[in-house]
C-alpha cells in the first residue's frame, strides 16, 4: 500500500525526482493560471509583429499571425496536461480490470486476455491512432480516448503479475475464510497492495501520452488551429524553419521538460516504492 | 527445435485472426458505409450503381461473412482499391512492381528501419558495456542522463532542428527525399553517396529513441549477467577481466536483447510516419498519412494490415531466434 507522508518525504530527498516533481508542479501552475500569466490571449492577431524573433514585448517571439508564442505555448500546457491525465486514466483503468480478472481467476479467461495483448502490442499503435482518428474524426476527446484505448497493454500485465503473487497470500486466504467474495478480494484486499507499480507507470504513461498528442498536433490531426497546442506551433514552426527558429525551438523545449519531468518522477517513485530494484 | 519452431508459429495463429479482426472492425468504425466517400463525390451515381458498389464489398451481408470475405481477399494480397483519382490496388501503391525494387514503399520503409534498428545495435550495446562495467562512474551517469533526455526528446522536433542546422543553415545534407534531382545522371557509386546523404538524417532520428532505451535495457541486461555465480567462477579461475566481460558476461547479456529489438519494431514502423512526412520520403508511412488526409480507406487499412502482419513476423523471428540461441527457452 501507498502510505503518502513517508512515500512525499522520500521522494524528496531523491534528487531526480525532486526535479521531476518540480517541473510537472511548475507545468500544472503554467495550465492552471494560464489566463493569469499569459501576457496576452491566444487568438490575439498583432499583424505589426508578424514573425518577430524573441524582443521584450513577445519574449518568445511571435508566429505567422503575429500571435504571442509563449502565451499560446501556456495555453497549450493545458491540452497536454488534459490529454495526459485522461488518456492514462482510460488506460489505467482497463489496464487494472483486466489485468485484475486474468491474473485472478487465471485459466482459460488469463490465457484469452494475454492472447489479446500480445495482438494489441503487434499492431503499432501510432499507425492504429493515426487510422482510427482519420475514421471517427479528429476531436480532443477522440484522442484521449484513442490514446487511451490502445497504451493499457503494460498496466494490464503488471497488475496481474501482481495479482499472481499477491492472490496466494495468507491475507488473501484470510479474507476468503472470513467469507468475502470474489469482487471484495480483488478491489478491496489485493488490488490496494497492488498499486504501487501502477501508479509508476501511469506516470511514465502521461509522458508517452504527451508525446503522442504532439506528434498528432504536429502531423495536424491532433488538436486543431485556433486551438494552440506544442504540436501544432511546431507545425508553424516547420513552415517557417527557413525564417523563424524560436517557433520551433520554444515549444519543442516545452514537450522535452514535461516528458524528461513525468520520466524523472516516475522513475524516482519506483525507486521509493520499490528499493529492492535500486541496487540492480 | 523443429518442435519449438511449430509450437511457436501455431501460437501465431490466434494474433493473426486478432489483428486482422481488429483490423477489420476499424473498418467499421467510420460513420455510414465505407463506399460513401467513393459515391458522395459522385453527383451522377444512381441508387443501383451504389447498391452494385455495396455488394462488391460485401456489405449487405453479415459482419462475419464480411470479415471472412476479407480475410479471403487479404489473403491473395487484394486490399481493394484506393479512393483516390488513380484508384489503383492499394497493393500496387505499397508494392509497386514497375519501379525498381528498392524504390518500391515498402522496401524504403524497411531498409530505413534495418539501417536504424543496425545503428541502435552498434551504439547502444557499447554504451550498455560501458555503463554497466562501471556503474555510478562519471560516463555512467553522462549516459544516464543522455538517455532521459533521449526518452524525452519528440522525433519530429529533434528532426525539425536537425534538419535547420544541417539542411537550412549549413547545407551539408539535402533537405527531403530520397534522392537528388540529378540522380539519374551520376554514376553507380556517387548514387550509393547521394542516397546515403538523404538516408542519415532519417535514420539518425528514427534511431534516436531506441538508442536511449537499448542502452538501457542493455545496462541492465548486463549489470544482472555480472552479478551472476559464473562470472565469479570465471573470475577465480584467473581469466582476464576482458575475457569475463566479454566472453562470460556479454553472451548471457545479448540473450534478452533479441526479444527487445523484437518489441522494439511497432514503435520503429510507426515513427516511420512521422519522419517520412518530414523528410519527405516516399515510404509507407508517407502513404499512410497521405491517405488518412485524404479519407482514403482501403489504402490506410491495407496498410495497418500489412504493417502489423509484418510486425508480428519480425516478433516471430526474434522469438525464433531467441530459442536458437537459448536451448533453455525451447524446453519451456
Amino acid at each position: 500500500m501507498i502510505k503518502l507522508p513517508q512515500t512525499t518525504q522520500a521522494l524528496l530527498k531523491n534528487p531526480l525526482a525532486l526535479s521531476g516533481f518540480i517541473i510537472v508542479l511548475l507545468l500544472f501552475a503554467c495550465a492552471v493560471f494560464a489566463p493569469v500569466l499569459a501576457p496576452y490571449d491566444y487568438k490575439e492577431v498583432n499583424v505589426r509583429a508578424i514573425l518577430a524573433p524573441p524582443n521584450i514585448h513577445h519574449i518568445f517571439g511571435t508566429d505567422e499571425l503575429g500571435r504571442d508564442v509563449l502565451s499560446r505555448m501556456m495555453y497549450g500546457s493545458r491540452i497536454s496536461l488534459a490529454v495526459g491525465f485522461v488518456a492514462v486514466g482510460i488506460a489505467t483503468l482497463i489496464g487494472i480490470l483486466l489485468g485484475a480478472v486474468s491474473g485472478y481467476y487465471g485459466r482459460w479467461i488469463d490465457s484469452c486476455l494475454m492472447r489479446l495483448v500480445d495482438i494489441m502490442l503487434c499492431i503499432p499503435s501510432f499507425f492504429l491512432i493515426l487510422a482510427v482518428i482519420a475514421f471517427i474524426g479528429q476531436s480532443i476527446w477522440n484522442i484521449m480516448a484513442i490514446i487511451g484505448f490502445t497504451s493499457w497493454m503494460g498496466v494490464s500485465r503488471l497488475v496481474r503479475a501482481e495479482f499472481l503473487s499477491l492472490k496466494e497470500r495468507e491475507f488473501v486466504l484470510a479474507a476468503r475464510a472470513s467469507g468475502a467474495g470474489d469482487m471484495r478480494i480483488i478491489f478491496s484486499q489485493i488490488l490496494p497492495n497492488a498499486m504501487a507499480p501502477v501508479f509508476v507507470s501511469a506516470i511514465l504513461g502521461i509522458a508517452a501520452a504527451v508525446l503522442i498528442e504532439s506528434s498528432l498536433s504536429f502531423l495536424g490531426l491532433g488538436v486543431q488551429p485556433p486551438l494552440p497546442s506544442w504540436g501544432n506551433i511546431l507545425t508553424s514552426g516547420k513552415d517557417n524553419m527557413e525564417t523563424a527558429w524560436w517557433l520551433s525551438v520554444f515549444p519543442g523545449c516545452a514537450i522535452l521538460l514535461t516528458v524528461l519531468g513525468y520520466n524523472l518522477l516516475g522513475e524516482g517513485l519506483q525507486d521509493v516504492l520499490n528499493p529492492r530494484l535500486k541496487n540492480k | 527445435m523443429i518442435i519449438y519452431l511449430i509450437k511457436r508459429l501455431f501460437a501465431m495463429v490466434p494474433v493473426i485472426i486478432g489483428v486482422t479482426l481488429i483490423s477489420f472492425l476499424i473498418i467499421h468504425l467510420a460513420p455510414g458505409k465505407p463506399t460513401d466517400v467513393m459515391t458522395e463525390l459522385n453527383p451522377k451515381i444512381t441508387p443501383e450503381a451504389r447498391a452494385r458498389l455495396e455488394k462488391y464489398y460485401g456489405l449487405d451481408k453479415p459482419i462475419l461473412v464480411q470479415y471472412g470475405l476479407w480475410l479471403k481477399r487479404i489473403a491473395l494480397l487484394d486490399f481493394g482499391n484506393s479512393f483516390s483519382t488513380d484508384s489503383r490496388p492499394v497493393i500496387d501503391k505499397i508494392w509497386d512492381k514497375k519501379l525498381p525494387f528498392p524504390d518500391r514503399r515498402l522496401s524504403v520503409t524497411i531498409l530505413i528501419n534495418l539501417l536504424s534498428m543496425l545503428l541502435i545495435i552498434a551504439i547502444a550495446i557499447p554504451v550498455g558495456i560501458y555503463s554497466a562495467t562501471r556503474p555510478y562512474s562519471l560516463g555512467d551517469r553522462i549516459s544516464t542522463v543522455c538517455v532521459f533526455i533521449g526518452f524525452a526528446t519528440p522525433t519530429f522536433w529533434l528532426s525539425l532542428l536537425l534538419m535547420m542546422l544541417f539542411s537550412v543553415k549549413l547545407d551539408w545534407l539535402p533537405i527531403s527525399g530520397l534522392k537528388s534531382l540529378n540522380y539519374a545522371t551520376l554514376g553507380p557509386w556517387q548514387q550509393v553517396l547521394d542516397k546515403s546523404m538523404h538516408l542519415v538524417l532519417p535514420v539518425f532520428v528514427s534511431a534516436f529513441g531506441g538508442i536511449a532505451g537499448m542502452s538501457r535495457y542493455m545496462r541492465s541486461s548486463m549489470i544482472e549477467a555480472i552479478n551472476n555465480d559464473y562470472i565469479t567462477t570465471a573470475r577465480a579461475k584467473g581469466l582476464t577481466e576482458r575475457a569475463v566481460i566479454y566472453k562470460h558476461a556479454l553472451r548471457n547479456a545479448l540473450l534478452p536483447l533479441v526479444t527487445i529489438l523484437g518489441l522494439s519494431i511497432p514503435g520503429l514502423v510507426g515513427g516511420s510516419v512521422i519522419f517520412e512526412t518530414i523528410f519527405g520520403i516516399p515510404g509507407m508511412g508517407q502513404l499512410s498519412y497521405q491517405a488518412i488526409m485524404t479519407r482514403d480507406y482501403p489504402v490506410v487499412m491495407g496498410i495497418l494490415t500489412i504493417s502489423a502482419l509484418l510486425t508480428m513476423m519480425g516478433n516471430m523471428t526474434a522469438d525464433i531466434c531467441y530459442g536458437l540461441v537459448d536451448p533453455r527457452i525451447r524446453v519451456k
